[in-house]
Order: C-alpha cells, then sequence, then structure tokens
C-alpha cells in the first residue's frame, strides 16, 4: 500500500473521533429538535452510496468494453462499499423517520427506489459471489443498470410527493451546520476512500494468489 | 301533501340542530368515542435520544465490523500469498 495511507488512516479515524463531539456542538433543527442530527451520518452516507454506485457502474462498463481485469476488480471493492453504505442510510433514516415522521417505512418514490437501488447492489454481490464462470459478465451489466437508477433516486423527491426532504437542504443549511455536515463528510469521504483501496488490494492479492495456484500446477 | 314536507322540513330542522349541538366543544354532555387533543401527552411523546443513539451505534459498529471483515481478509490473503511464493521458490 502507499506511503500515503497509514497518515490518511490516523487522519481518518481522528476525524471520526471528533465528529461526534461536532454533531452535539451542531445547533439543534427548530422543528425536528435532537433526532435531525442523525442527518450528520445518513446524507455523508447516502453521498458515499450514489458515489460508489458510479464508481461500481462506470468500472465495470470499462471491464465490459476492454476486459479490464483490474477495472473489474475495482468494481468490485465499489460494490460492496454500495451495500455497506446502503445498509447504512437503510438503518439510520427509519430511526430518524420514526421520530419525525411517525412511521419506520413510507412506500414512497425516494425510498422505494433507494432501496430498490441497494437491492440491485446485494444481487450484483451475489451474483460475483455465487454466479460461477462468466458472473463478471452479468454482474458488470447489473452494476450498469444499478448505476444508472442512481439519477431516478436523486430527483424523484423532486418529482413525486414524499415525506423524505429533496435534496436542496443540503445548499440551504445554516453556517453551524454546513460546518459540522462538511466535517462529517470529510470523515466519510477519508473512511471510503481507505476501505476501496484495502479492497482493491485484497482483490489483487486474491488474483495473484490464483495466477500462483496455476503456476505451480502447471 | 303540503303537511307531509312541512312534518320532514321540520324533522331535518331537528336533527340538523341535535346533530350540531352534539359537536359543540362546550358541550356538556361527554362524548363516547376518541378524544382528540391537539398534542400528544408529555409522558407519551417518542423520545429522541434513544433514536439518535442507535443510529449513530450502528454506524459505528457497521464501520468497525466491515474493517475487522478487511483485516482478517487481507491477512489470510497475504499469508497465502507469501506461503505459495515459497512453495514456488523450493521447486
Amino acid at each position: 500500500m502507499s506511503k500515503a495511507f497509514t497518515p490518511v488512516a490516523f487522519i481518518v479515524l481522528a476525524l471520526f473521533a471528533l465528529a461526534p463531539a461536532v454533531v452535539a456542538w451542531a445547533p439543534f433543527e427548530q422543528t425536528m429538535g435532537l433526532v435531525q442530527k442523525i442527518f450528520y451520518y445518513h446524507v455523508p452516507s447516502a453521498m458515499l452510496m450514489f458515489i460508489s454506485a458510479f464508481v461500481c457502474g462506470i468500472a465495470s462498463a470499462v471491464y465490459l468494453f476492454k476486459r479490464s481485469a483490474a477495472a473489474d476488480r475495482l468494481a468490485l471493492a465499489a460494490g460492496e462499499l454500495v451495500v455497506l453504505f446502503g445498509l447504512i442510510v437503510m438503518v439510520t433514516g427509519p430511526l430518524w423517520g420514526r421520530k419525525a415522521w411517525g412511521v419506520w417505512w413510507q412506500w414512497d418514490a425516494k425510498l422505494t427506489s433507494a432501496l430498490l437501488l441497494w437491492m440491485i447492489f446485494i444481487a450484483y454481490l451475489m451474483v460475483r459471489r455465487f454466479g460461477g464462470p462468466g458472473s463478471e459478465k452479468l454482474g458488470g451489466a447489473m452494476a450498469v443498470f444499478g448505476m444508472a437508477n442512481v439519477p431516478f433516486v436523486y430527483v424523484s423527491s423532486m418529482y413525486w410527493r414524499t415525506l423524505h426532504p429533496a435534496p436542496t437542504v443540503v445548499p440551504t443549511l445554516q453556517p453551524g451546520m454546513r460546518g459540522a455536515f462538511y466535517f462529517c463528510v470529510t470523515a466519510f469521504v477519508g473512511l471510503y476512500v481507505l476501505l476501496l483501496t484495502v479492497r482493491r488490494r485484497i482483490g489483487e492479492h486474491e488474483a495473484e494468489v490464483e495466477r500462483l495456484h496455476l503456476a505451480l500446477e502447471d | 301533501m303540503k303537511s307531509r314536507v312541512s312534518i320532514l322540513i321540520v324533522m331535518l330542522v331537528v336533527f340538523g340542530a341535535m346533530t350540531l349541538s352534539a359537536q359543540q366543544p362546550g358541550s356538556s354532555t361527554p362524548p363516547d368515542g376518541f378524544v382528540p387533543v391537539n398534542a400528544a401527552p408529555q409522558v407519551d411523546q417518542l423520545p429522541a435520544a434513544p433514536m439518535v443513539i442507535a443510529a449513530y451505534a450502528f454506524v459505528w459498529v457497521a464501520l468497525v465490523v466491515y474493517v475487522w471483515f478487511l483485516w482478517r481478509r487481507l491477512a489470510k490473503v497475504e499469508r497465502e500469498l507469501a506461503d505459495l511464493n515459497r512453495r514456488i521458490q523450493t521447486r
């Protein structure tokens, strides 16, 4: 791994250690009060779920057109992270919604399309894990389809009536909230880069192990 | 015919008045069904703190478990790689 990995890992760890204090110091929202603080972890996780879906989709498209093994490994690493950050979104969202809206879940356009996106990438990982020979191509096509779903999830709360607030909330954040939010975004993006690097590294090692096994058999 | 219409009008007025008086908030008779209030009693309101704590705890646990999972997997594959390299060198 590169020399920058360890210092970046320490910085990300420090950011995560400080994040609860930063969130606690951020002002309360007038209507929702304390429960709105879930926003500071929920939204960065959702952002990374979307970014990771794009990384997975684009890398899969590169693999499908150019047969690049490195692109396939990147796609698999990013696909795993879509599921991880999607899980965080799917758990923290209902906890927030139960208090703010009075319901754990609502089958509206935003929530349903986000759930669908998450399930597409769970299916992607299952195809990659259990699909057997040729699962890279099938999985690649699924990842491209999953990536195409991201813009619909993003704009769904702007075009359909949903309980979920529109994404225009973030640019209109008040200064106290904005600082805490971007602090958490920085921590999450740093963590994402680290996890993607390690997961890619594992993929490279696994490919090397497979190559050496074949070399030993010959 | 006129008398029947008159009786019908009188009955409608009487029943209408009874219905309206039953809906008056200042009515002295207590209602039988649910009593609406503008806000839930303080003790029954869902507290926010457990939701926030659960959300943050879940995020931390999910991330730590995933990092641990990656760590183990990386260590295992590096061990396997070193073992294979050693076997190839000794051939």
